[in-house]
């Protein structure tokens, strides 16, 4: 049986004549990892500081951990973690200083706990180094320590990975995966297409609106309105990034093809699914291009971005 | 492609090499920045310059438009940086005068409108009266604001304003174009349009434009691979660069996708198999890095320990690597203790 952990309804936030939040909707249940995508400005963080109790909302009503947000806020903020975009450390005191600190605000003095979280973050050997001396990769781990010692069970991680290197990322999201095998749920923030993946579900933001929610397999499926194709140019005799363009602008111009684009070295295109191969060649050949190799192409979260985004 | 050990040499200067930087240190106190940096861009490429906050692009970006001082270096070393053959330290203005720099937080005169920002920029320039408004009005068409000339900079979208620092840069018809995370955070949408400029930036070569070198920072992989070539840094060093395809192709044939039921025993059994280097799991699959050779091996074994354990596979197959993979492949893991 699902548990509901969130419950959002027309959930909205205006500031002055700015929409920061236009109703939204949606439930998450727990043992789930939601991955909440948009760019800078699209509402994100308003969404998670109105189900932290933090912002009054507008207009629309949510409840967390079966407690309202506006009138039963202190109840959430108990019972949840909290991982703001900006780690609130203090970068002169140690990592256990740090931790044991946020563990007293939460009334948690259990010594045991605090070695079981620095074990967890995989920051037991450095318990005594000053926060300064760190790393953004450990600093990065020791914020979602801090918001882990009260063991809650509901997750609100905004921006975690943000500017950090890849192999720095996917040690973070291997702890976000481990945290989930102890029964945490997680609602996930960020603007980078490709994190999204890491996401059992992702809700896509633009201008305030959540586009849609779904596993990623799905988004793909449904919100894609066909086939997606990578056209590569290793054929072609004058390569380079200009015939790219002539490329992408004889797929644009292609009357079976509904969207094209550039994706990293090779053109992307979406095509009715009665389109084949063939057909598409067929257009480009017409088009006085030849020797382009097409290939189907497994669709990213960006193609569903884009495609939500100019529907 | 190269790998880069201590120090890489380098050959002469050729005719289209416009950012040649050779040995580049910058230290802030005791952080090394920028710590012997060697960078080579030719006309018509778009370099990428991937790297995590704190790994020297933007210091190095700073390096290159003679923003910053390079660090002295000891006698017996060489560092220079050579802008369309113009040394940065002794013809600093020469050099400036080829470099169009699109900083991370640009500003805009928001009480000015569209073309008397772009007029400002044209004559900080030095461009002359007679010439600033046919250049202003042909950049703005470039990056599609012709119809906005009149909007208050402060009325215009984030997307909007983005083009219109990316015009600004430009007015002066620079060689090089340097870019610092000119998409982070920015919408797609936006970021489609931008990059369709910058390629066709790159690669045109007509009357009035010779080739353009374009160096962007970004800590974005999918948006590296976008580019004509993309190098890592860390820690104030490149540490491997070449075409994104010639990337991709060291790990040609080892990574494969698994999807079935349930993700968490999939993801056990991977991890326990000694021939699997990686486990990337996404919310729905899970990709996994096998050793060089024995991609087939792994197939065959984890289908049937998952079998044996009763689990489910829906889909197991050989999937393209990403960048990504590469990256962490190459690179040590000093936090991946977990």
């Amino acid at each position: 049986m699902s548990i509901e952990v969130i419950h959002a309804t027309n959930l909205t936030r205006r500031f002055g004549d700015f929409t920061a939040v236009d109703h939204i909707s949606f439930t998450m249940n727990a043992g789930e990892v939601v991955g909440y995508l948009g760019p800078n400005g699209s509402g994100k963080t308003t969404t998670i500081r109105m189900l932290l109790g933090l912002l009054i909302p507008t207009e629309g009503e949510a409840s967390v951990l079966g407690y309202d947000v506006v009138r039963q806020a202190e109840q959430i903020r108990e019972r949840v973690g909290y991982m703001s975009q900006k780690f609130a450390l203090y970068h002169d005191l140690t990592v256990g200083e740090n931790l044991a600190f946020y563990a007293g605000v939460y009334g948690e003095r259990s010594p045991a706990r605090l070695a079981e979280v620095l074990e967890l973050v995989g920051l037991s050997q450095l318990e005594g180094e000053r926060v300064s001396d760190l790393p953004v990769g450990w600093r990065q781990r020791l914020a979602l320590g801090t918001a882990i010692v009260h063991r809650p069970k509901l997750l609100f991680l905004d921006e975690p990975t943000s500017g950090v290197d890849p192999t720095t990322r996917r040690a973070f999201w291997d702890l976000i995966y481990a945290l989930v095998d102890e029964g945490v749920t997680a609602l996930v923030t960020t603007h980078y297409m490709d994190e999204a993946e890491y996401c059992g579900r992702v809700g896509i933001m633009r201008d305030g609106k959540l586009l849609a929610m779904d596993a990623p397999s799905t988004l793909k499926t449904s919100a894609l309105p066909g086939l997606t194709w990578d056209v590569f140019l290793d054929g072609v005799s004058s390569t380079g990034a200009s015939s790219l363009l002539v490329a992408l602008n004889a797929l644009e111009t292609c009357p079976c093809v509904l969207r094209a684009g550039l994706v990293s070295d090779h053109l992307r295109a979406i095509t009715p699914a009665d389109v084949s191969a063939e057909t598409l060649r067929q257009h480009l050949d017409e088009a006085g291009i030849e020797g382009l190799r097409i290939d189907p192409a497994e669709p990213t979260l960006e193609d569903v971005f884009l495609a939500l985004a100019t529907r | 492609m190269k790998v880069f050990g201590n120090f890489t040499t380098f050959t002469p200067i050729s005719m289209d090499i416009l950012i040649e930087a050779l040995n580049l240190h910058k230290s802030f106190g005791e952080t090394r920045a920028v710590d012997g940096l060697n960078l080579r861009v030719a006309a018509g490429e778009i370099y990428g310059l991937v790297g995590p906050d704190g790994a020297g692009k933007t210091t190095t970006l700073r390096l290159l438009c003679a923003a910053l001082q390079l660090d002295r270096i000891k006698d017996d070393e060489q560092s220079s940086i050579r802008i369309s053959g113009y040394d940065a330290v002794r013809q600093t203005e020469l050099v400036r005068a080829q470099i169009g720099y699109l900083p991370q937080r640009f500003s805009l005169y928001e009480d000015l409108t569209v073309l008397e920002n772009i007029r400002f920029f044209a004559e900080v320039r030095g461009m002359s009266s007679a010439d600033w408004r046919p250049r202003c009005m042909e950049i703005l068409g470039f990056v599609g604001l012709d119809p906005f000339v009149d909007r208050l900079a402060g009325h215009l979208s984030g997307g909007m304003k983005q083009k219109l620092g990316l015009a600004a840069a430009l007015v002066h018809r620079p060689r090089v174009l340097l870019l610092d995370e000119p998409t982070t955070g920015v919408d797609p949408v936006t970021r489609q349009d931008f990059w369709q400029l910058i390629i066709r930036l790159a690669s045109q070569a007509n009357h009035d434009h010779a080739e353009v070198a374009v160096l962007v920072s970004t800590p974005y992989m999918d948006e590296a691979a976008r580019c004509t070539r993309v190098g890592f840094m860390r820690a104030g060093r490149l540490l491997i660069e070449g075409s994104p395809a010639d990337l991709r192709l060291r790990l040609k044939d080892q990574i494969l996708e698994l999807r079935g039921q349930p993700l968490d025993m999939l993801r056990h059994l991977a991890h326990a198999d000694q021939d699997v280097e990686d486990v990337q799991m996404f919310g729905d699959r899970i990709h996994l890095r096998t050793r060089l050779g024995s991609r087939d091996l792994v197939e065959e074994r984890l289908t049937q320990r998952i079998l044996a354990e009763g689990g489910e596979i829906t889909l197991l197959r050989p999937v393209a690597p990403q960048l990504e993979d590469v990256f962490i492949s190459l690179l040590d893991q000093p936090n991946s203790s977990s």
